[in-house]
């Protein structure tokens, strides 16, 4: 009787489901997850995959609502310090086995996803910005990429680059509104000017010279030097634009550095050459810091299944995986140090190293050169910030098109801002 | 002459414009069939291309990606399901109403439309608690029950006024014959506004299958349907234009087929009434 019962009962099923983005490395791992279901017989794995904004409010409302509707969310650094202060997710530093080595993990993505001491996600990919550029054109034009870039650097280089005749404009930037697209950039850009979005007391700095200079500075760069329609440019846009030779220069995420590389779909693959994100008058926060990690929120009901799965999906194991699956170029970067100790994987990603010192670089505790309440570096970390940096966005995308200027832009920012602040009651 | 003259010219001008308002409006749909067939490149290309090399791999890389079938039999439940559940109520009440008002009637019917007015956004945290406790998230039942209720105001609506357009001394006379309320519907409204009903139930299933908010929502995996399949396929990082398009072609290919083979009925329906 109790084989029968076993029979029944010792293969029933814990089906975990699994919320993530339609980004490569998360499409790569729905792939490979299938040996983690060999591994683990009596686990099955349902995927949820969904855009970015979309995702964001599904698992937003689930996790608020205690719905249980997903084990694993894949969230990033504005959400795993706050719903972890929430209580919406578990707390994993005492969950994770003591194979899975968090020490190997980099310790700003550590800071980014923990709160008060609990860690909360664990990072798949992580992140941050480099500065491309095109080594033909700048030895056409005798120009030399110095190790540490400066924002003054970056405007006279894009002088000398700048064709529009040949369709080939000195600097691509981002351009589309939005928290996470040119809002990402103008922040670090406004942090190494020596910026900040707020101060000690929660009061909105875009009327502050910092941030005039640094806006002024970006608008007037894209207007100069900048490809046509940059107002509309995001990620994806200019990507393309480098990649089929148009920029001269593009300061953006560290990931597009394996793109970029890539002769089967880059034009200019041996071409690009890699530098640190520019730095102005502060090396505070110029560059960037995000990562997508996994979570497992309080309210699943197969809770140590779907802790299995984060630590299998994070581990130095399934980085070993993607490798021979796909070439060590393919593995998910800026997570773990001994990712950056493996000779092969420094010999295949020319970019490897680079990209390492500038996520160890970012320090989202201290993003700026004054003191600031807040953490994030290119983000800051409060429920508020999507709205107020779409707004934001808006108005300084408002002023790249020219429909206001750059002080109106401001001015109305700060506006906008203190409005969002007090009906969203930041820093109480 | 010269006034047949003025007319064929009126006629023409009116077919031209025609002819341009329905560019107009189908070109988004023409140009995203377009993009589907394109490379990830060629879709980005800031100088768009009418001619180029036409590709299947958007289609290829959708189908390796998810299971365009699973949603694609939970999209056609839900919009079938919630259209007969919808018209269950809507039919008796719309009766009630056209035959047999009072002085809130009016009120009551503009109360119902105004409910469309509200952003969906406001009620997704009570109706979220309300699913999880009743056991209805990630589920073809909770789906269909949204879908019905948010299309019923418009579904009573239309049929309020197919009804109104039935002359009342027909059931009037059904009734001197002993004709109940549900015989008078089943034997002397429905087929004489049929017409109406039909457009009405084809109105709703495509409501339905193009509901988005709440299908995004209030499932996950088992219950969603293709607005969930399209959503999977635009990313923050790398080239989806020609894939999201192959997706979206083979989300709207159904109700674009059922549309174009029932347009005939749905112009009929939709203008049922209109001239007297």
């Amino acid at each position: 009787m109790s084989a029968v019962l076993c029979g029944a009962l010792c293969h029933a099923q814990t089906t975990l489901t699994i919320a993530t983005v339609n980004n490569g490395d998360m499409i790569v791992m729905q792939r490979l997850s299938k040996q983690f279901e060999q591994q683990h017989p009596d686990i099955h794995l349902d995927w949820v995959v969904l855009e970015e904004n979309i995702l964001r409010q599904k698992t937003t409302t689930d996790a608020a609502t205690h719905g249980g509707q997903y084990d694993v969310v894949t969230i990033g650094p504005l959400e795993a310090p706050i719903w972890g202060r929430r209580g919406w997710l578990l707390p994993l530093q005492t969950r994770l086995s003591q194979s899975y080595d968090l020490n190997d993990v980099l310790k700003p993505i550590r800071d980014g996803a923990s709160d008060s001491g609990n860690l909360y996600a664990v990072p798949f990919y992580a992140e941050s910005s480099l500065t491309y550029y095109r080594k033909d054109l700048f030895a056409a034009a005798g120009l030399t990429m110095p190790a540490q870039p400066t924002y003054d650097d970056i405007a006279r280089f894009a002088k000398a680059l700048n064709n529009p005749a040949k369709d080939i404009y000195g600097v691509c930037l981002r351009g589309k509104p939005g928290w996470g697209e040119n809002m990402a950039f103008i922040t670090t850009m406004a942090n190494t000017f020596g910026g900040r979005w707020f101060d000690a007391a929660w009061k909105p700095q875009f009327n502050s010279p910092q941030w005039r200079h640094a806006v002024q500075f970006y608008v007037d760069l894209l207007h100069k030097y900048g490809p046509p329609g940059s107002s509309s440019s995001g990620f994806n846009e200019n990507l393309t634009l480098f990649e089929n030779g148009r920029c001269g220069m593009w300061i953006d995420a560290t990931v597009a550095a394996s793109a970029l590389s890539n002769a089967n779909q880059s034009k200019v693959a041996n071409t690009v050459g890699f530098a640190p994100a520019p730095v102005a008058v502060t090396p505070h926060g110029a560059q960037w810091l995000w990562f997508w990690a996994l979570a497992v929120p309080a309210s699943s009901k197969h809770a140590d299944a779907a802790v299995k799965f984060v630590e299998w999906a994070t581990s130095k194991q399934y980085i070993q995986l993607v490798a021979q699956a796909d070439g060590w170029a393919s593995v998910p970067p800026g997570t773990r140090h001994s990712t950056y100790e493996q000779p092969l994987y420094l010999a295949s990603a020319s970019f490897a190293t680079l990209t390492y010192q500038s996520i160890m670089a970012a320090d989202p505790l201290h993003p700026t050169r004054e003191p600031v309440p807040y953490t994030g570096v290119q983000l800051v970390v409060i429920p508020a910030f999507p709205t107020i940096g779409n707004q934001v966005g808006q108005l300084l995308a408002a002023a790249l098109v020219g429909n206001i200027t750059v002080d109106q832009a401001l001015e109305q920012a700060q506006y906008a801002t203190e409005r969002v602040e007090k009906r969203m009651e930041v820093g109480h | 002459m010269t006034l047949s003259y003025s007319k064929l010219q009126r006629k023409m001008l009116m077919t031209v414009l025609a002819w341009i308002v329905a560019f107009l409006i189908f070109f988004p749909v023409f140009w995203m069939i377009l993009t589907s067939f394109k490379s990830e490149t060629e879709a980005i290309s800031r100088v768009p291309h009418l001619f180029f090399s036409a590709t299947l791999d958007g289609y290829r890389a959708v189908q390796e990606q998810a299971n365009y079938l699973h949603f694609a039999w939970n999209s056609l439940v839900v919009s079938l399901g919630s259209t007969v559940l919808a018209l269950v109520f809507a039919i008796p009440s719309a009766y009630s109403m056209a035959f047999s008002p009072t002085r809130r009637t009016r009120g009551t019917l503009l109360w119902m439309l105004s409910t469309k007015m509200m952003p969906p956004v406001g009620a997704l945290v009570s109706v979220y608690l309300i699913f999880r406790d009743a056991g209805l998230l990630d589920t073809k039942t909770g789906l269909l029950i949204v879908d019905a209720l948010a299309n019923l105001p418009i579904i009573v609506w239309m049929l309020y006024t197919y009804f109104k357009e039935v002359p009342r001394e027909v059931l009037e006379a059904a009734r001197m014959d002993g004709a109940g309320p549900l015989r008078e519907i089943y034997n002397l409204l429905l087929p004489l506004s049929m017409p109406g009903i039909v457009s009405t139930s084809l109105l709703a299933v495509i409501l339905a299958w193009n509901e988005a908010f709440w299908s995004l929502t209030l499932t996950t995996s088992k219950a969603a349907p293709l607005a969930a399949f399209i959503a999977s396929f635009s990313s923050p990082e790398g080239l989806f234009y020609a894939k999201l398009s192959a997706a979206s072609t083979m989300a709207i290919a159904p109700i674009l087929l059922l549309g174009w083979a029932s347009q005939k009925q749905l112009v009929r329906g939709l203008t049922f009434g209109a001239v007297k």
